[in-house]
């Protein structure tokens, strides 16, 4: 390695992490299906355990494999270290479990997944962790949710489905303001689009189900730490973060912020939070990951080719009354988007048809090349209704405030031949006109 | 672990605070100790795989964060010979007639001078990523001053030789040039004072006592290179590898940051040295 950088992103998602095999010369990287690691002597495993040395005991802790997956989308993210786990909702848990307990306080976005809503807003509020929820753009919303028991701020990049595009310098500063670090949600954007550790965040996390993986293949999450927040500080300042800077009796006394200066996050996280909580990524899942983000930009620059035709074309419809994606100068993010990510604000997106939720349904199903499924980011385009599947437990008032109407369809554009695609969406946009007509002449 | 340290100063004596990871371990007096010295823009963290192990072996560790650096209190040193004295003003201040020294980069400069300055209380010198002289390039000097975090990159691609690390410092999936940036930019953000960057840099590249230093070395000193090392190159160190009177080289396949690119192999190497 030369020169006065670090290696640009391609050549990190090949090489990050991965040197071809010394003991058998295997260039990819080898997948290594074995529970655990033989150790050289008692001392050996001794040390292991008590983090005197470095290595693998077993893979629910960590995997070589695993590892070599973890310190590639660190390399991506700028991220100091990452920890691979079972999908994206464990990531987010982890990175929750980590850093409170019971009458902590969480200050979240309202554009997630519908799967975070959930955990956050009923599950871990079972466990006494509450969450106040703002809109994303809503600053002083942010701000005056904050109490002081307050330990994290939390939303994704853009949000799903509306692309409200985070503010992350601004959201960053505050909860630094406050003491509090800010996670992200990085799954629809991809350290390709943006890396959030850089405008401000201090944790991140994807769903590597989606474009990380890339092929719809596995389920499994990855959380990045970013090593700025100082926990030691903000311990001595307000006493928050006692799990991260005072004596942990699970861990032998151990104090994490004395152990690393900047990645107390991450130590305990693998420690405690695999450990204990066990939602581990197989081997198997990491390698399929580690194929798909070797072509990670190569993928991306044409989900964003395809996104641009696929929105040029809807918005120009006339059965279509809203394209919600930043690519356009009448979405509320348009600006933001611009700023932050300059490569393009992903490729899930929703639009809204002129018509009735039966129309809606004749769309779907007209449809041929997009897939009707539960997923996004795959290779293969995709399509859903939110308001029925991802975010149906969501009540009309929360689906309001993460900006998903009755009608909404979400699509998650992949890596077909654009004007299939768009052939594809004319003709399915077509059949749902004709079934408003058909129902007009049956009444 | 932080102790109180006395150093004299242009305008008299001053007292603050020096702070040592332990390793986990309470000092226990009647141990052997080492002192572990980091280099330019780094603290006490770096050797975390090597003061842990120790500390749990036997040995009293101090890992200590320079003056004006990480958790210390004071002013930074301005030169190696200052430097020097905090680290003997530590030893005074904890009662210990003896110790091991061990220092990487800027740290292992001061630790030769240190024993330099006195032999007698010192038992074993090692010196990790060394050169002498430890000259900067103008450009970087003056990019550390005016420049740091492009400073900080320049550094840290120079002080790495791997895209693959074994596991390191916070295990498995560490990603060595993302930590070892996120270290220097905490560390430059812990003196608002002082850009502790380029007060480093400045008081290796002033550094002109090495070989006398070297002749006044009576213990054994073992030098520890990396092969790729691109910051002090494995032949830089020539000239005190031929000063030292009971030297020993050994060198290993990683570069200038040794300690996080082969944590065993610098573990190794030490426990043998210090065994002996």
């Amino acid at each position: 390695m030369s020169g006065y950088a670090d290696p640009g992103f391609d050549t990190l998602a090949l090489h990050a992490g991965a040197a071809p095999d010394p003991a058998t010369g295997a260039r990819a990287t080898p997948i290594h299906l074995s529970t655990s690691f033989v150790f050289e002597s008692s001392d050996h495993a001794a040390a292991l355990f008590n983090l005197e040395r470095s290595g693998h005991v077993y893979s629910r802790i960590s995997n070589p494999t695993n590892a070599v997956l973890e310190q590639r989308v660190a390399a991506l993210d700028g991220g100091i270290g990452a920890i691979a786990t079972a999908s994206g909702q464990a990531a987010l848990h982890l990175s929750v479990a980590t850093l409170m307990g019971a009458g902590s306080h969480i200050v979240a976005s309202t554009a997630l997944y519908g799967g975070s809503q959930n955990l956050l807003h009923y599950t871990l509020r079972r466990f006494g962790i509450e969450t106040t929820f703002v809109k994303p753009g809503d600053i002083d919303g942010w701000r005056a949710a904050v109490r002081p028991n307050t330990k994290l701020f939390f939303g994704e990049t853009v949000g799903n489905p509306g692309l409200d595009v985070l503010d992350i310098p601004q959201v960053a500063q505050l909860a630094h303001e406050h003491g509090v670090p800010l996670l992200v949600d990085s799954t629809l954007t991809t350290p390709w689009l943006m890396k959030p550790l850089e405008l401000g965040a201090d944790i991140v996390y994807h769903s590597a189900t989606k474009f990380l993986s890339g092929h719809g293949t596995v389920v499994g999450g990855i959380v990045v730490d970013g090593g700025s927040f100082d926990w030691a500080a903000e311990h001595a300042r307000s006493g928050k973060f006692a799990e991260l800077a005072s004596p942990y009796d699970g861990f032998h006394h151990m104090v994490f912020t004395e152990e690393s200066t900047i990645g107390a996050f991450m130590l305990r996280a693998r420690r405690e939070g695999l450990r204990d909580f066990g939602a581990c990524m197989s081997p198997h899942t990491a390698w399929l990951i580690l194929q798909g983000i070797e072509t990670l930009p190569l993928r991306m620059a044409r989900h964003m080719s395809n996104t641009e035709r696929v929105v040029e074309f809807l918005a120009s419809h006339p059965f279509v009354s809203r394209v919600g994606h930043p690519l356009l100068d009448t979405h509320p993010s348009h600006t933001l988007a611009q700023k932050l990510l300059p490569r393009g604000a992903g490729s899930v997106f929703s639009f809204d048809m002129k018509g009735s939720r039966a129309q809606g349904k004749a769309f779907i199903e007209s449809l041929k090349i997009f897939s009707h499924l539960a997923n996004v980011g795959d290779c293969r385009s995709l399509v859903i209704h939110p308001a029925s599947t991802t975010h149906f437990r969501m009540s009309d008032e929360a689906l309001a405030g993460a900006g998903i109407g009755p009608g909404t369809v979400r699509l998650s554009i992949g890596l077909e031949d654009p004007d299939d695609l768009i052939d594809d969406l004319k003709r399915a946009l077509k059949a749902a006109e004709k079934a408003g007509n058909h129902a007009g002449e049956s009444k | 672990m932080k102790t109180d340290i006395t150093l004299n100063s242009p305008t008299g004596p001053a007292t603050f605070p020096l702070y040592a990871y332990t390793g986990g371990k309470p000092f226990q007096p009647g141990q052997p100790t080492v002192v572990f010295i980091h280099g330019v823009l780094n603290d006490h963290s770096v050797w975390i795989l090597q003061s842990r192990y120790l500390a749990h072996h036997g040995w009293n560790v101090l890992a200590i964060d320079l003056p004006g650096h990480g958790q210390s209190g004071g002013e930074p040193p301005a030169t190696v010979e200052a430097a020097a004295d905090a680290v003997l003003a530590l030893l005074d201040a904890l009662g210990i007639d003896q110790a091991a020294l061990v220092g990487h980069s800027f740290g292992s400069l001061i630790a030769l001078e240190a024993t330099a300055r006195a032999p007698e209380r010192v038992r074993q010198l090692a010196m990790v990523g060394t050169a002498y002289p430890m000259k900067v390039s103008p450009a970087l000097l003056d990019a550390s001053l005016n420049a740091p975090q492009k400073a900080i990159d320049m550094v840290n691609v120079f002080s790495h030789s791997m895209l693959a690390p074994p596991p390191s410092a916070l295990g498995p999936g560490t990603w060595l040039l993302g930590g070892s940036r996120a270290l220097m930019r905490r560390v430059l953000a812990s003196n608002p004072r002082t850009n502790v960057f380029h007060t480093g840099f400045k008081a290796c590249d002033s550094y002109a006592n090495g070989e006398a230093a070297m002749e006044q070395v009576n213990c054994p000193v073992l030098f520890l290179l990396g092969q790729q090392d691109q910051m002090t190159l494995p032949k830089a160190a020539q000239p005190l590898v031929q000063k030292a009177r009971h030297g020993r080289v050994v060198q290993l396949r990683a570069g200038h940051a040794l300690m996080t690119e082969d944590p065993d192999g610098t573990l190794a190497a030490l426990l043998q040295f210090l065994k002996a």
